[in-house]
Protein backbone atom coordinates (compact mmCIF):
# COMPACT_ATOMS: atom_id res chain seq x y z
CA UNK A 1 0.00 0.00 0.00
CA UNK A 2 2.90 2.31 0.78
CA UNK A 3 6.44 1.80 -0.46
CA UNK A 4 8.87 4.64 0.20
CA UNK A 5 12.61 4.73 -0.44
CA UNK A 6 14.93 7.43 0.78
CA UNK A 7 12.10 9.90 1.30
CA UNK A 8 13.59 13.16 2.57
CA UNK A 9 12.56 16.71 3.19
CA UNK A 10 14.94 19.56 3.86
CA UNK A 11 13.76 22.97 5.00
CA UNK A 12 15.77 26.15 4.81
CA UNK A 13 15.60 28.13 7.99
CA UNK A 14 17.68 31.29 8.24
CA UNK A 15 20.11 30.04 5.61
CA UNK A 16 20.56 26.80 7.53
CA UNK A 17 19.46 23.49 6.15
CA UNK A 18 17.19 21.55 8.47
CA UNK A 19 16.76 17.88 7.64
CA UNK A 20 13.25 17.35 8.98
CA UNK A 21 13.13 13.92 7.38
CA UNK A 22 16.45 12.43 6.38
CA UNK A 23 15.83 9.44 4.12
CA UNK A 24 12.94 7.26 5.25
CA UNK A 25 12.33 3.76 3.85
CA UNK A 26 9.00 2.22 4.72
CA UNK A 27 6.59 -0.43 3.50
CA UNK A 28 2.99 -0.84 4.57
CA UNK A 29 0.93 -3.77 3.30
CA UNK A 30 -2.80 -3.68 2.60
CA UNK A 31 -4.94 -4.24 5.69
CA UNK A 32 -2.26 -3.30 8.21
CA UNK A 33 -2.57 -0.78 11.03
CA UNK A 34 0.88 0.76 11.22
CA UNK A 35 1.96 3.25 13.84
CA UNK A 36 4.56 5.89 13.34
CA UNK A 37 5.99 6.51 16.80
CA UNK A 38 8.31 9.27 17.86
CA UNK A 39 8.61 12.41 19.94
CA UNK A 40 7.39 15.79 18.69
CA UNK A 41 9.70 17.15 16.04
CA UNK A 42 10.98 13.71 15.05
CA UNK A 43 9.63 14.10 11.51
CA UNK A 44 6.35 12.19 11.81
CA UNK A 45 4.06 14.89 10.49
CA UNK A 46 6.51 15.94 7.76
CA UNK A 47 6.67 12.33 6.52
CA UNK A 48 2.89 12.10 6.63
CA UNK A 49 2.49 15.34 4.71
CA UNK A 50 4.83 14.03 2.03
CA UNK A 51 2.97 10.72 1.75
CA UNK A 52 -0.34 12.61 1.41
CA UNK A 53 1.03 14.92 -1.36
CA UNK A 54 0.84 18.05 0.81
CA UNK A 55 4.62 18.43 0.73
CA UNK A 56 6.90 17.59 -2.16
CA UNK A 57 9.86 15.45 -1.04
CA UNK A 58 13.28 16.95 -1.67
CA UNK A 59 14.65 13.46 -2.30
CA UNK A 60 13.49 9.88 -2.59
CA UNK A 61 10.59 8.06 -4.20
CA UNK A 62 7.34 6.58 -2.99
CA UNK A 63 4.34 4.69 -4.26
CA UNK A 64 1.18 5.31 -2.28
CA UNK A 65 -1.99 3.29 -2.96
CA UNK A 66 -0.48 2.21 -6.27
CA UNK A 67 0.34 5.69 -7.58
CA UNK A 68 3.68 7.42 -7.78
CA UNK A 69 3.83 10.24 -5.27
CA UNK A 70 5.63 12.74 -7.49
CA UNK A 71 4.39 11.76 -10.96
CA UNK A 72 0.72 11.21 -10.08
CA UNK A 73 -0.23 13.14 -6.92
CA UNK A 74 -3.85 13.43 -8.08
CA UNK A 75 -4.05 9.63 -8.32
CA UNK A 76 -2.72 9.37 -4.77
CA UNK A 77 -5.21 11.98 -3.53
CA UNK A 78 -8.10 10.11 -5.07
CA UNK A 79 -7.18 6.89 -3.26
CA UNK A 80 -6.25 8.07 0.22
CA UNK A 81 -7.95 9.70 3.17
CA UNK A 82 -6.12 12.10 5.46
CA UNK A 83 -7.20 13.18 8.90
CA UNK A 84 -4.93 16.00 9.98
CA UNK A 85 -4.01 17.05 13.47
CA UNK A 86 -5.51 20.49 13.03
CA UNK A 87 -9.03 19.38 12.09
CA UNK A 88 -10.76 19.80 8.75
CA UNK A 89 -14.06 21.62 9.24
CA UNK A 90 -15.04 25.25 9.68
CA UNK A 91 -16.37 25.87 13.20
CA UNK A 92 -19.35 27.81 11.81
CA UNK A 93 -20.37 25.27 9.18
CA UNK A 94 -22.85 22.42 9.62
CA UNK A 95 -21.26 19.01 10.17
CA UNK A 96 -23.25 17.22 7.47
CA UNK A 97 -22.66 19.92 4.86
CA UNK A 98 -18.92 19.74 5.43
CA UNK A 99 -18.97 15.99 4.79
CA UNK A 100 -21.05 16.37 1.63
CA UNK A 101 -18.95 19.24 0.26
CA UNK A 102 -15.79 17.27 0.95
CA UNK A 103 -17.20 14.30 -0.96
CA UNK A 104 -18.22 16.58 -3.84
CA UNK A 105 -14.55 17.48 -4.30
CA UNK A 106 -13.98 13.79 -5.09
CA UNK A 107 -16.66 13.97 -7.77
CA UNK A 108 -19.27 12.15 -5.69
CA UNK A 109 -22.86 13.29 -6.27
CA UNK A 110 -24.67 15.13 -3.49
CA UNK A 111 -27.22 12.34 -3.07
CA UNK A 112 -24.55 9.64 -2.85
CA UNK A 113 -22.45 11.79 -0.51
CA UNK A 114 -25.42 12.35 1.80
CA UNK A 115 -26.13 8.61 1.97
CA UNK A 116 -22.50 7.76 2.71
CA UNK A 117 -22.13 10.63 5.16
CA UNK A 118 -25.17 9.58 7.17
CA UNK A 119 -23.95 5.98 7.17
CA UNK A 120 -20.56 7.15 8.50
CA UNK A 121 -22.26 9.26 11.16
CA UNK A 122 -24.05 6.11 12.36
CA UNK A 123 -20.84 4.06 12.36
CA UNK A 124 -18.88 6.75 14.17
CA UNK A 125 -21.55 7.43 16.83
CA UNK A 126 -22.36 10.86 15.46
CA UNK A 127 -26.10 10.21 15.16
CA UNK A 128 -28.17 13.36 15.39
CA UNK A 129 -25.20 15.69 14.82
CA UNK A 130 -25.71 16.16 11.06
CA UNK A 131 -27.01 19.72 11.47
CA UNK A 132 -24.69 20.66 14.33
CA UNK A 133 -21.93 23.24 14.06
CA UNK A 134 -18.48 21.73 14.72
CA UNK A 135 -17.79 24.50 17.25
CA UNK A 136 -20.56 23.14 19.48
CA UNK A 137 -19.27 19.56 19.35
CA UNK A 138 -16.94 17.90 21.89
CA UNK A 139 -13.30 17.23 21.04
CA UNK A 140 -13.98 13.54 20.50
CA UNK A 141 -17.01 14.21 18.30
CA UNK A 142 -15.03 16.67 16.20
CA UNK A 143 -12.23 14.17 15.74
CA UNK A 144 -14.75 11.56 14.60
CA UNK A 145 -16.26 14.13 12.23
CA UNK A 146 -12.76 14.66 10.79
CA UNK A 147 -12.51 10.91 10.32
CA UNK A 148 -15.91 10.86 8.59
CA UNK A 149 -14.59 13.49 6.15
CA UNK A 150 -11.47 11.40 5.56
CA UNK A 151 -13.52 8.28 4.78
CA UNK A 152 -16.46 9.60 2.78
CA UNK A 153 -14.85 8.69 -0.56
CA UNK A 154 -14.12 5.14 0.70
CA UNK A 155 -10.30 5.28 0.48
CA UNK A 156 -8.36 2.03 0.74
CA UNK A 157 -5.72 3.78 2.82
CA UNK A 158 -6.24 6.36 5.52
CA UNK A 159 -3.65 8.51 7.27
CA UNK A 160 -4.38 9.69 10.81
CA UNK A 161 -2.10 12.34 12.27
CA UNK A 162 -2.04 12.14 16.08
CA UNK A 163 -5.67 11.02 16.13
CA UNK A 164 -6.16 11.11 19.91
CA UNK A 165 -4.04 14.08 20.96
CA UNK A 166 -6.00 16.31 23.31
CA UNK A 167 -8.78 13.81 23.99
CA UNK A 168 -9.76 12.55 27.43
CA UNK A 169 -9.05 8.86 28.22
CA UNK A 170 -12.61 7.73 27.57
CA UNK A 171 -12.78 9.46 24.18
CA UNK A 172 -9.37 7.99 23.30
CA UNK A 173 -10.46 4.44 24.09
CA UNK A 174 -13.62 5.03 22.09
CA UNK A 175 -11.66 6.32 19.10
CA UNK A 176 -9.33 3.31 19.22
CA UNK A 177 -12.41 1.10 18.83
CA UNK A 178 -13.44 3.06 15.76
CA UNK A 179 -9.95 2.88 14.24
CA UNK A 180 -9.86 -0.90 14.71
CA UNK A 181 -13.31 -0.97 13.13
CA UNK A 182 -11.98 0.71 9.99
CA UNK A 183 -9.81 -2.29 9.30
CA UNK A 184 -12.20 -4.96 10.53
CA UNK A 185 -15.37 -3.70 8.86
CA UNK A 186 -14.01 -1.91 5.80
CA UNK A 187 -10.62 -3.53 5.23
CA UNK A 188 -9.02 -0.09 5.31
CA UNK A 189 -5.28 0.18 5.71
CA UNK A 190 -4.45 2.62 8.50
CA UNK A 191 -1.24 4.57 8.89
CA UNK A 192 -1.20 6.69 12.03
CA UNK A 193 1.29 8.82 13.88
CA UNK A 194 1.40 9.02 17.63
CA UNK A 195 3.67 9.96 20.45
CA UNK A 196 1.66 7.87 22.88
CA UNK A 197 3.27 4.53 23.62
CA UNK A 198 0.09 2.94 24.92
CA UNK A 199 -1.70 3.95 21.73
CA UNK A 200 0.93 2.37 19.50
CA UNK A 201 0.92 -0.72 21.71
CA UNK A 202 -2.85 -1.13 21.85
CA UNK A 203 -3.70 -0.28 18.26
CA UNK A 204 -0.92 -1.13 15.86
CA UNK A 205 0.08 -4.36 14.15
CA UNK A 206 3.42 -2.86 13.43
CA UNK A 207 5.36 0.13 14.69
CA UNK A 208 7.96 2.28 12.99
CA UNK A 209 10.03 4.23 15.46
CA UNK A 210 11.27 7.55 14.10
CA UNK A 211 13.79 9.81 15.76
CA UNK A 212 15.55 12.89 14.36
CA UNK A 213 14.17 12.28 10.89
CA UNK A 214 15.24 8.63 10.62
CA UNK A 215 13.47 5.34 11.21
CA UNK A 216 15.44 3.68 13.99
CA UNK A 217 13.38 0.48 14.40
CA UNK A 218 10.43 -1.34 12.95
CA UNK A 219 8.46 -4.41 14.01
CA UNK A 220 5.44 -5.63 15.93
CA UNK A 221 5.18 -4.29 19.49
CA UNK A 222 6.30 -7.71 20.77
CA UNK A 223 9.26 -7.91 18.42
CA UNK A 224 10.39 -4.47 19.47
CA UNK A 225 10.05 -5.33 23.13
CA UNK A 226 12.02 -8.55 22.74
CA UNK A 227 14.86 -6.51 21.18
CA UNK A 228 15.34 -4.88 24.54
CA UNK A 229 17.00 -8.12 25.70
CA UNK A 230 14.98 -9.55 28.51
CA UNK A 231 12.59 -8.48 31.18
CA UNK A 232 13.13 -5.62 33.56
CA UNK A 233 14.02 -6.62 37.13
CA UNK A 234 13.69 -4.08 39.93
CA UNK A 235 14.82 -4.66 43.52
CA UNK A 236 14.40 -2.08 46.28
CA UNK A 237 16.53 -2.65 49.37
CA UNK A 238 16.01 -1.25 52.85
CA UNK A 239 19.59 -0.02 53.29
CA UNK A 240 21.31 1.88 50.47
CA UNK A 241 24.70 0.34 51.39
CA UNK A 242 23.39 -3.09 50.38
CA UNK A 243 22.39 -1.94 46.90
CA UNK A 244 25.86 -2.63 45.51
CA UNK A 245 25.73 -6.27 46.61
CA UNK A 246 22.28 -6.66 45.06
CA UNK A 247 23.59 -5.20 41.79
CA UNK A 248 26.44 -7.73 41.81
CA UNK A 249 24.03 -10.63 42.34
CA UNK A 250 21.66 -9.34 39.66
CA UNK A 251 24.48 -8.83 37.18
CA UNK A 252 25.62 -12.40 37.74
CA UNK A 253 22.28 -13.85 36.58
CA UNK A 254 22.61 -15.75 33.27
CA UNK A 255 22.40 -13.35 30.31
CA UNK A 256 21.89 -10.28 32.49
CA UNK A 257 23.11 -6.77 31.67
CA UNK A 258 24.98 -4.66 34.21
CA UNK A 259 22.25 -3.21 36.47
CA UNK A 260 21.92 0.44 37.37
CA UNK A 261 21.78 1.57 40.99
CA UNK A 262 19.91 4.63 42.21
CA UNK A 263 19.90 5.03 45.98
CA UNK A 264 17.99 1.98 47.23
CA UNK A 265 16.75 0.92 43.77
CA UNK A 266 18.52 -1.56 41.52
CA UNK A 267 17.23 -1.96 37.97
CA UNK A 268 18.57 -4.55 35.56
CA UNK A 269 17.55 -6.72 32.65
CA UNK A 270 17.59 -10.49 32.31
CA UNK A 271 15.99 -12.97 29.94
CA UNK A 272 13.12 -15.07 31.36
CA UNK A 273 12.32 -12.64 34.16
CA UNK A 274 10.19 -15.06 36.19
CA UNK A 275 12.88 -17.74 36.53
CA UNK A 276 15.56 -15.09 37.08
CA UNK A 277 13.46 -13.54 39.82
CA UNK A 278 13.15 -16.84 41.72
CA UNK A 279 16.90 -17.50 41.72
CA UNK A 280 17.57 -13.87 42.65
CA UNK A 281 15.22 -14.14 45.64
CA UNK A 282 17.05 -17.28 46.86
CA UNK A 283 20.44 -15.60 46.60
CA UNK A 284 19.25 -12.42 48.33
CA UNK A 285 17.81 -14.52 51.13
CA UNK A 286 21.05 -16.56 51.48
CA UNK A 287 23.05 -13.31 51.61
CA UNK A 288 20.74 -11.95 54.33
CA UNK A 289 19.81 -8.77 52.46
CA UNK A 290 16.62 -7.08 53.64
CA UNK A 291 14.43 -6.41 50.59
CA UNK A 292 11.64 -3.82 50.54
CA UNK A 293 10.28 -4.73 47.11
CA UNK A 294 11.04 -6.92 44.12
CA UNK A 295 9.43 -7.21 40.71
CA UNK A 296 9.91 -8.42 37.18
CA UNK A 297 8.01 -6.87 34.29
CA UNK A 298 7.88 -7.17 30.53
CA UNK A 299 9.68 -4.28 28.84
CA UNK A 300 7.44 -1.46 27.60
CA UNK A 301 7.74 0.41 24.34
CA UNK A 302 9.26 3.18 26.38
CA UNK A 303 12.14 0.83 27.28
CA UNK A 304 12.44 0.14 23.54
CA UNK A 305 12.56 3.81 22.74
CA UNK A 306 15.04 4.47 25.51
CA UNK A 307 17.26 1.63 24.27
CA UNK A 308 17.13 2.92 20.68
CA UNK A 309 17.58 6.62 21.23
CA UNK A 310 18.97 7.00 24.74
CA UNK A 311 15.90 9.09 25.57
CA UNK A 312 12.57 8.34 27.12
CA UNK A 313 9.39 9.33 25.33
CA UNK A 314 7.76 10.06 28.67
CA UNK A 315 9.98 13.02 29.37
CA UNK A 316 8.71 14.68 26.25
CA UNK A 317 9.04 18.42 26.45
CA UNK A 318 11.77 18.21 29.08
CA UNK A 319 14.52 20.70 28.29
CA UNK A 320 17.28 18.14 28.51
CA UNK A 321 17.63 15.09 26.32
CA UNK A 322 19.83 13.37 28.91
CA UNK A 323 18.34 10.15 30.29
CA UNK A 324 17.11 10.34 33.88
CA UNK A 325 19.55 7.65 34.97
CA UNK A 326 22.49 9.84 34.01
CA UNK A 327 21.01 12.87 35.70
CA UNK A 328 20.54 10.95 38.88
CA UNK A 329 24.04 9.55 38.75
CA UNK A 330 25.43 13.03 38.39
CA UNK A 331 23.87 14.22 41.62
CA UNK B 1 -8.48 -2.12 -2.12
CA UNK B 2 -11.17 -3.62 -4.37
CA UNK B 3 -13.96 -1.69 -2.62
CA UNK B 4 -11.98 1.51 -3.01
CA UNK B 5 -11.36 1.00 -6.71
CA UNK B 6 -15.00 0.51 -7.58
CA UNK B 7 -15.94 3.60 -5.58
CA UNK B 8 -13.60 5.86 -7.50
CA UNK B 9 -15.46 8.54 -9.44
CA UNK B 10 -14.82 8.70 -13.15
CA UNK B 11 -12.37 11.42 -14.04
CA UNK B 12 -13.09 14.13 -16.57
CA UNK B 13 -11.57 17.44 -17.54
CA UNK B 14 -14.71 19.37 -16.58
CA UNK B 15 -13.63 18.95 -12.96
CA UNK B 16 -12.55 22.57 -12.81
CA UNK B 17 -16.12 23.79 -13.28
CA UNK B 18 -17.55 21.25 -10.87
CA UNK B 19 -14.95 21.86 -8.16
CA UNK B 20 -15.24 25.62 -8.58
CA UNK B 21 -18.98 25.39 -8.10
CA UNK B 22 -18.57 23.24 -4.96
CA UNK B 23 -16.10 25.68 -3.43
CA UNK B 24 -18.21 28.67 -4.48
CA UNK B 25 -21.45 27.21 -3.09
CA UNK B 26 -19.79 26.36 0.22
CA UNK B 27 -18.21 29.81 0.55
CA UNK B 28 -21.46 31.55 -0.41
CA UNK B 29 -23.46 29.53 2.09
CA UNK B 30 -21.01 30.41 4.87
CA UNK B 31 -21.18 34.12 3.96
CA UNK B 32 -24.95 34.18 3.90
CA UNK B 33 -25.11 32.42 7.21
CA UNK B 34 -23.01 35.14 8.79
CA UNK B 35 -24.42 38.26 7.15
CA UNK B 36 -22.97 40.59 9.81
CA UNK B 37 -19.71 40.77 7.87
CA UNK B 38 -21.50 41.58 4.60
CA UNK B 39 -23.50 44.32 6.27
CA UNK B 40 -20.43 45.85 7.92
CA UNK B 41 -18.42 45.86 4.71
CA UNK B 42 -21.33 47.59 2.95
CA UNK B 43 -21.95 50.12 5.71
CA UNK B 44 -18.64 51.86 5.19
CA UNK B 45 -19.18 52.95 1.56
CA UNK B 46 -22.79 53.85 2.32
CA UNK B 47 -21.58 56.07 5.16
CA UNK B 48 -19.18 57.74 2.74
CA UNK B 49 -22.07 58.41 0.38
CA UNK B 50 -24.36 59.71 3.10
CA UNK B 51 -21.92 61.66 5.26
CA UNK B 52 -19.18 62.72 2.84
CA UNK B 53 -21.11 63.08 -0.41
CA UNK B 54 -23.09 66.17 0.73
CA UNK B 55 -19.79 68.01 1.33
CA UNK B 56 -19.05 67.75 -2.37
CA UNK B 57 -22.35 69.15 -3.58
CA UNK B 58 -21.43 72.86 -3.27
CA UNK B 59 -18.08 72.10 -4.94
CA UNK B 60 -19.50 70.36 -7.97
CA UNK B 61 -19.10 73.38 -10.24
CA UNK B 62 -15.40 73.64 -9.37
CA UNK B 63 -14.89 69.91 -9.93
CA UNK B 64 -15.99 70.16 -13.52
CA UNK B 65 -19.00 67.97 -13.12
CA UNK B 66 -22.65 68.80 -13.14
CA UNK B 67 -23.43 66.42 -10.34
CA UNK B 68 -21.33 65.65 -7.26
CA UNK B 69 -22.59 62.05 -7.05
CA UNK B 70 -21.76 61.38 -10.66
CA UNK B 71 -18.18 62.04 -9.59
CA UNK B 72 -18.23 60.54 -6.16
CA UNK B 73 -20.11 57.24 -6.61
CA UNK B 74 -17.70 55.75 -9.18
CA UNK B 75 -14.81 56.48 -6.79
CA UNK B 76 -16.58 54.82 -3.91
CA UNK B 77 -17.40 51.83 -6.13
CA UNK B 78 -13.70 51.42 -6.94
CA UNK B 79 -12.91 51.74 -3.25
CA UNK B 80 -15.40 48.98 -2.46
CA UNK B 81 -13.90 46.82 -5.21
CA UNK B 82 -10.33 47.18 -3.98
CA UNK B 83 -10.61 47.35 -0.25
CA UNK B 84 -13.50 44.96 0.21
CA UNK B 85 -11.56 42.42 -1.83
CA UNK B 86 -8.20 43.00 -0.18
CA UNK B 87 -9.60 41.97 3.19
CA UNK B 88 -11.01 38.59 2.09
CA UNK B 89 -7.67 36.99 2.99
CA UNK B 90 -8.58 37.20 6.67
CA UNK B 91 -11.32 34.65 6.07
CA UNK B 92 -8.82 32.36 4.40
CA UNK B 93 -6.45 32.56 7.37
CA UNK B 94 -9.30 31.47 9.65
CA UNK B 95 -10.09 28.60 7.28
CA UNK B 96 -6.44 27.62 7.18
CA UNK B 97 -6.27 27.51 10.95
CA UNK B 98 -9.38 25.33 11.13
CA UNK B 99 -7.68 22.88 8.74
CA UNK B 100 -10.20 23.47 5.93
CA UNK B 101 -7.61 24.47 3.34
CA UNK B 102 -5.47 21.43 4.00
CA UNK B 103 -8.43 19.07 3.94
CA UNK B 104 -9.42 20.53 0.56
CA UNK B 105 -5.87 20.28 -0.75
CA UNK B 106 -5.69 16.59 0.02
CA UNK B 107 -8.65 15.93 -2.29
CA UNK B 108 -8.14 15.56 -6.06
CA UNK B 109 -9.91 18.92 -6.55
CA UNK B 110 -8.25 21.33 -8.95
CA UNK B 111 -6.01 23.82 -7.10
CA UNK B 112 -7.31 26.59 -9.35
CA UNK B 113 -10.88 25.75 -8.34
CA UNK B 114 -10.04 26.20 -4.66
CA UNK B 115 -9.12 29.82 -5.48
CA UNK B 116 -11.67 30.49 -8.23
CA UNK B 117 -14.65 29.31 -6.17
CA UNK B 118 -13.76 31.72 -3.37
CA UNK B 119 -13.04 34.62 -5.73
CA UNK B 120 -16.40 34.10 -7.45
CA UNK B 121 -18.15 34.34 -4.11
CA UNK B 122 -16.35 37.63 -3.46
CA UNK B 123 -17.31 38.99 -6.89
CA UNK B 124 -20.97 38.13 -6.37
CA UNK B 125 -20.93 39.81 -2.96
CA UNK B 126 -19.21 42.82 -4.50
CA UNK B 127 -21.74 43.16 -7.30
CA UNK B 128 -24.65 43.04 -4.85
CA UNK B 129 -22.99 45.66 -2.67
CA UNK B 130 -22.15 47.85 -5.66
CA UNK B 131 -25.71 47.70 -6.98
CA UNK B 132 -27.11 48.62 -3.56
CA UNK B 133 -24.68 51.51 -3.38
CA UNK B 134 -25.85 52.88 -6.72
CA UNK B 135 -29.49 52.47 -5.70
CA UNK B 136 -28.90 54.31 -2.42
CA UNK B 137 -27.28 57.20 -4.31
CA UNK B 138 -30.19 57.78 -6.70
CA UNK B 139 -32.49 59.50 -4.15
CA UNK B 140 -29.52 61.65 -3.09
CA UNK B 141 -29.21 63.02 -6.60
CA UNK B 142 -27.12 60.59 -8.66
CA UNK B 143 -27.83 60.90 -12.36
CA UNK B 144 -25.90 58.57 -14.64
CA UNK B 145 -26.61 56.53 -17.80
CA UNK B 146 -27.43 52.91 -17.01
CA UNK B 147 -24.90 51.63 -19.54
CA UNK B 148 -22.18 53.58 -17.77
CA UNK B 149 -23.20 52.11 -14.43
CA UNK B 150 -23.21 48.57 -15.82
CA UNK B 151 -19.81 49.02 -17.48
CA UNK B 152 -18.43 50.38 -14.22
CA UNK B 153 -19.79 47.41 -12.28
CA UNK B 154 -18.08 45.07 -14.77
CA UNK B 155 -14.80 46.92 -14.21
CA UNK B 156 -15.31 46.74 -10.42
CA UNK B 157 -16.01 42.99 -10.60
CA UNK B 158 -12.78 42.41 -12.51
CA UNK B 159 -10.84 44.64 -10.15
CA UNK B 160 -12.34 42.88 -7.14
CA UNK B 161 -11.41 39.48 -8.57
CA UNK B 162 -7.81 40.63 -9.03
CA UNK B 163 -7.46 42.03 -5.54
CA UNK B 164 -9.24 39.07 -3.92
CA UNK B 165 -6.80 36.68 -5.67
CA UNK B 166 -3.86 38.68 -4.41
CA UNK B 167 -5.34 38.82 -0.93
CA UNK B 168 -5.82 35.02 -0.83
CA UNK B 169 -2.33 34.41 -2.16
CA UNK B 170 -0.79 36.70 0.46
CA UNK B 171 -2.91 35.18 3.21
CA UNK B 172 -1.84 31.68 2.19
CA UNK B 173 1.78 32.83 2.28
CA UNK B 174 1.66 34.70 5.59
CA UNK B 175 -0.89 32.47 7.38
CA UNK B 176 -1.22 34.91 10.26
CA UNK B 177 -3.48 37.90 10.87
CA UNK B 178 -0.64 39.54 12.76
CA UNK B 179 1.46 39.69 9.62
CA UNK B 180 -1.39 40.23 7.17
CA UNK B 181 -3.09 43.20 8.85
CA UNK B 182 -0.04 45.53 8.99
CA UNK B 183 0.78 44.68 5.37
CA UNK B 184 -2.72 45.67 4.25
CA UNK B 185 -2.71 48.85 6.29
CA UNK B 186 0.65 49.84 4.86
CA UNK B 187 -0.71 49.48 1.32
CA UNK B 188 -4.28 50.70 1.67
CA UNK B 189 -3.90 54.28 2.85
CA UNK B 190 -1.32 55.60 0.34
CA UNK B 191 -3.14 53.85 -2.50
CA UNK B 192 -6.43 55.37 -1.36
CA UNK B 193 -5.02 58.89 -1.11
CA UNK B 194 -3.20 58.68 -4.43
CA UNK B 195 -6.13 57.32 -6.42
CA UNK B 196 -8.38 60.36 -6.32
CA UNK B 197 -11.23 58.29 -4.95
CA UNK B 198 -12.45 60.95 -2.54
CA UNK B 199 -11.59 64.04 -4.60
CA UNK B 200 -10.36 64.13 -8.21
CA UNK B 201 -6.60 64.46 -8.56
CA UNK B 202 -7.14 67.44 -10.89
CA UNK B 203 -7.42 69.48 -7.68
CA UNK B 204 -3.93 68.41 -6.62
CA UNK B 205 -0.72 70.43 -7.09
CA UNK B 206 1.56 69.31 -9.91
CA UNK B 207 3.92 67.13 -7.88
CA UNK B 208 1.05 65.23 -6.27
CA UNK B 209 -0.61 64.70 -9.64
CA UNK B 210 2.64 63.39 -11.01
CA UNK B 211 2.87 60.79 -8.23
CA UNK B 212 -0.74 59.76 -8.61
CA UNK B 213 -0.27 59.34 -12.37
CA UNK B 214 1.85 56.25 -11.68
CA UNK B 215 -0.95 54.73 -9.62
CA UNK B 216 -3.01 52.57 -12.00
CA UNK B 217 -5.98 52.84 -9.67
CA UNK B 218 -6.20 56.57 -10.32
CA UNK B 219 -6.79 55.78 -13.99
CA UNK B 220 -9.35 53.15 -13.06
CA UNK B 221 -11.23 55.74 -10.99
CA UNK B 222 -11.09 58.28 -13.82
CA UNK B 223 -12.24 55.66 -16.29
CA UNK B 224 -15.20 54.80 -14.07
CA UNK B 225 -16.06 58.51 -13.84
CA UNK B 226 -15.97 58.74 -17.64
CA UNK B 227 -18.38 55.80 -17.84
CA UNK B 228 -20.68 57.54 -15.36
CA UNK B 229 -20.55 60.64 -17.55
CA UNK B 230 -21.60 58.58 -20.55
CA UNK B 231 -18.23 59.25 -22.15
CA UNK B 232 -17.80 55.75 -23.63
CA UNK B 233 -15.53 56.70 -26.48
CA UNK B 234 -12.94 58.61 -24.47
CA UNK B 235 -9.40 57.37 -23.99
CA UNK B 236 -9.80 57.97 -20.22
CA UNK B 237 -12.59 55.41 -20.07
CA UNK B 238 -10.69 52.74 -21.95
CA UNK B 239 -7.37 53.40 -20.24
CA UNK B 240 -9.13 52.65 -16.98
CA UNK B 241 -10.75 49.51 -18.36
CA UNK B 242 -7.51 48.36 -19.99
CA UNK B 243 -5.50 48.81 -16.83
CA UNK B 244 -8.17 46.90 -14.92
CA UNK B 245 -7.85 43.98 -17.32
CA UNK B 246 -4.08 44.08 -16.93
CA UNK B 247 -4.34 44.09 -13.13
CA UNK B 248 -6.91 41.31 -13.37
CA UNK B 249 -4.53 39.11 -15.35
CA UNK B 250 -1.62 39.86 -13.00
CA UNK B 251 -3.62 39.34 -9.82
CA UNK B 252 -5.08 36.12 -11.12
CA UNK B 253 -1.68 34.82 -12.23
CA UNK B 254 -0.25 35.63 -8.79
CA UNK B 255 -3.10 33.90 -6.98
CA UNK B 256 -3.16 30.76 -9.11
CA UNK B 257 0.60 30.38 -8.89
CA UNK B 258 0.44 30.47 -5.09
CA UNK B 259 -2.46 28.03 -4.91
CA UNK B 260 -0.69 25.57 -7.20
CA UNK B 261 2.42 25.56 -5.04
CA UNK B 262 2.54 23.30 -2.05
CA UNK B 263 1.50 25.08 1.12
CA UNK B 264 4.41 24.19 3.29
Amino acid sequence: MIHARGLARTFRKKKQEVHAVAGVDLDVEAGEIVGFLGPNGAGKTTTLRMLTTLLVPTAGTATVAGCDLVADPVGVRRRIGYVSQSGSTAPEARAGEEVVDHARLYGISTAEATTRGKQLFRELDLDGLWERQPKTMSGGQRRRLDIALGLVHVPGLVFLDEPTTGLDPQARANLWQHIRGLREERGTTVFLTTHYLDEADALCDRILVIDSGRIVASGTPDELKSQVGGDVLTVTVQHPDQAGRVAALMGALPGAEAPQVTDTRVVGRAPHGGAALVSLVRELDAAGIAVAGIESRRPSLDDVFLGLTGRSLREEGAPSAVPTEQLEEAR
Amino acid sequence: MSTATTALPTESTSNLARDTYTVFARAMRMSLRNPAWLVISLMQPILYILLFGPLLEPLSGQLGSGNAYQLFVPGILVQLGIFGALFVGFGLIAEYRAGVIESQRVTPASRTALLLGRVLRDVVVLLVQGTLLVLVSIPLGLRAPWLGVVLTLVVIALLGAAFASVSYALALTLKSEDAFAPLLNAVVLPVLLLSGILLPMTLAPGWLQAISDVNPLKHVVEGARAFFDGDYGSSTAWWGAGLTVAMGVLGWWFGVRRFRQESS
